[in-house]
């Protein structure tokens, strides 16, 4: 049977279909040319311009035999003359197989794959979720560990706003990992997702403190701190230079650990990191294009 | 005095008992009784052993849709629905919030689908160490009850 549901949130699959996902990626790393959209096209409705997300979305269909319509920016889209979304929605899936769209508001996803006749894929609704990041997270995790069972997570940065790290914690409470939270107190982990913890018995500690916390961690996941989260800019600018990693932090680390991050960088990774064998993040963003393959053949059905 | 009695005593209709006094007006509001024609008694800062003061509103031949219902439970869960049929109480309607509040409550997050685009918003009522919180179904956001706007 085909299953054609649309990908709003990583909680809308569970850890089979995750594991699913994840081994379709590898199947399109091991060999990313198969043409099996053929004759299919996917509209790409960027309501706000994301280049990275849009050219790895549109890079994946082509490189499985699609072809692709959309706009990258509302600007250039009906959407600016006023057309709902709704009518958008509408009018662009009697010409497309599956949707991938990237929208200011959010909710936007979850409302298009109400009323559109094919899937959604959610590819960023303003803060809320990105589930093909996340999904690229966990594989890039699983690929550099060996698995995703029982690791040791360190997450840095903003943990208040960063939806990524928000996603990683639902998406991995599936595999039993331990976190750390490394936040100055102004970004902490909110209280919803340290209660999400308690409640699946995933047990994680607090810190404020970023030199010599991640010793014991396989995984350091770094987020964007950005300037206009804090409301005192001195203690930005304090904030900004205590949580950047330099290559010297990771003397003590463990050999398997991997250093990830969403990317664009802005500060928090020293360029010297680059060159240490445990700097993954571009890797991991290449994996992107894997990942999409594999959203887009289980969304498409195949 | 037996015209007293017949403004009191309902033949047929809905009461809405045990209020609390500061949200009477919101549930008159709410429950659109500004633009009812039917006979509308409504008492407020009366005697209450429960409460203090209280509330009461009494609606001839009036009778709610679960919908509306749904709206006073928001913001007075502990009021008491009477429906009176031949003055008898025929029916005591405990409220209850359902799972899901459809199109009552605003998403208090301005850059939520909902508050842009002609879209009816959805709740997913959580209940979670006796806190009642709303989930938007769109946004994801929550909302605690006490912080709950009425469309
Ligand atoms: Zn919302």
């Amino acid at each position: 049977m085909r299953d054609t549901k649309s990908l709003v949130t990583i909680a809308d699959y569970s850890k089979d279909e995750i594991l699913e996902i994840l081994e379709s990626a590898a199947g399109f790393e091991a060999n990313p040319n198969r043409k099996i959209l053929q004759g299919k096209v996917v509209a790409t409705l960027f309501f706000e311009p994301s280049t990275r997300t849009r050219l790895s979305f549109e890079t994946a269909v082509v490189r499985l035999g699609g072809s692709v319509i959309g706009f990258s920016d509302a600007a250039t889209s009906s959407s600016s003359k006023g057309e709902s979304l709704n009518d958008t929605i509408r009018m662009v899936s009697s010409y497309a197989d599956a949707i991938v769209m990237r929208h200011p508001l959010e909710g936007a996803a979850r409302y298009a794959s109400e009323i559109s006749p094919i899937p959604i894929i959610n590819a960023g609704d303003g803060a809320n979720q990105h589930p093909s990041q996340t999904l690229l997270d966990l594989y890039s995790i699983r690929k550099t560990q060996g698995g995703l069972e029982n690791l040791n997570i360190s997450l840095v940065g903003d943990l208040k706003y960063g939806r990524t790290v928000h996603s990683l914690i639902i998406a991995m409470s599936h595999f039993k990992p331990r976190f750390k939270f490394i936040a100055p107190d102004e970004l902490k982990m909110p209280e919803e997702y340290k209660d999400f913890c308690r409640k699946n018995d995933i047990p994680f500690v607090e810190t404020a403190e970023l030199t010599d916390s991640f010793n014991d961690a396989d995984i350091l996941y770094m987020t964007r701190v950005q300037r206009e989260r804090f409301q005192d800019l001195m203690e930005y600018e304090r904030v900004k230079n205590i949580y950047t990693l330099h290559d010297n932090m990771l003397e003590n680390t463990k050999p398997n650990l991997r250093i990830l991050h969403p990317l664009p960088r802005v500060n928090e990774i020293n360029p010297d990191v680059d060159s240490n064998p445990k700097a993954y993040y571009f890797q991991q963003a290449q994996n992107g294009l894997y990942i999409r393959q594999a959203i887009l053949s289980k969304v498409l059905g195949y | 005095m037996e015209k007293q009695l017949k403004v009191a005593a309902l033949c047929n209709g809905t009461v809405i008992d045990h209020l609390p006094a500061e949200k009477l007006f919101t549930v008159v509001s709410i429950l659109n009784l500004e633009q009812c024609s039917n006979q509308i008694t409504i008492g407020n800062n009366l005697e209450s052993k429960r409460l203090g003061t209280k509330g009461i509103i009494k609606i001839s031949d009036r009778f709610f849709a679960e919908h509306e219902i749904n709206k006073i439970a928001l913001i007075a869960p502990n009021a008491k629905i009477n429906i009176i049929r031949n003055y008898q109480v025929v029916e005591k309607h405990p409220l209850q919030l359902p799972d899901e509040v459809r199109d009552i409550i605003q998403c208090p997050n301005p850059n939520c689908i909902t508050n842009h685009q002609a879209v009816a918003t959805r709740f997913h009522v959580v209940d979670e160490k006796n806190a009642l919180r709303l989930r938007c179904h769109y946004c994801e956001r929550e909302v605690a009850r006490e912080e709950v706007k009425i469309k």
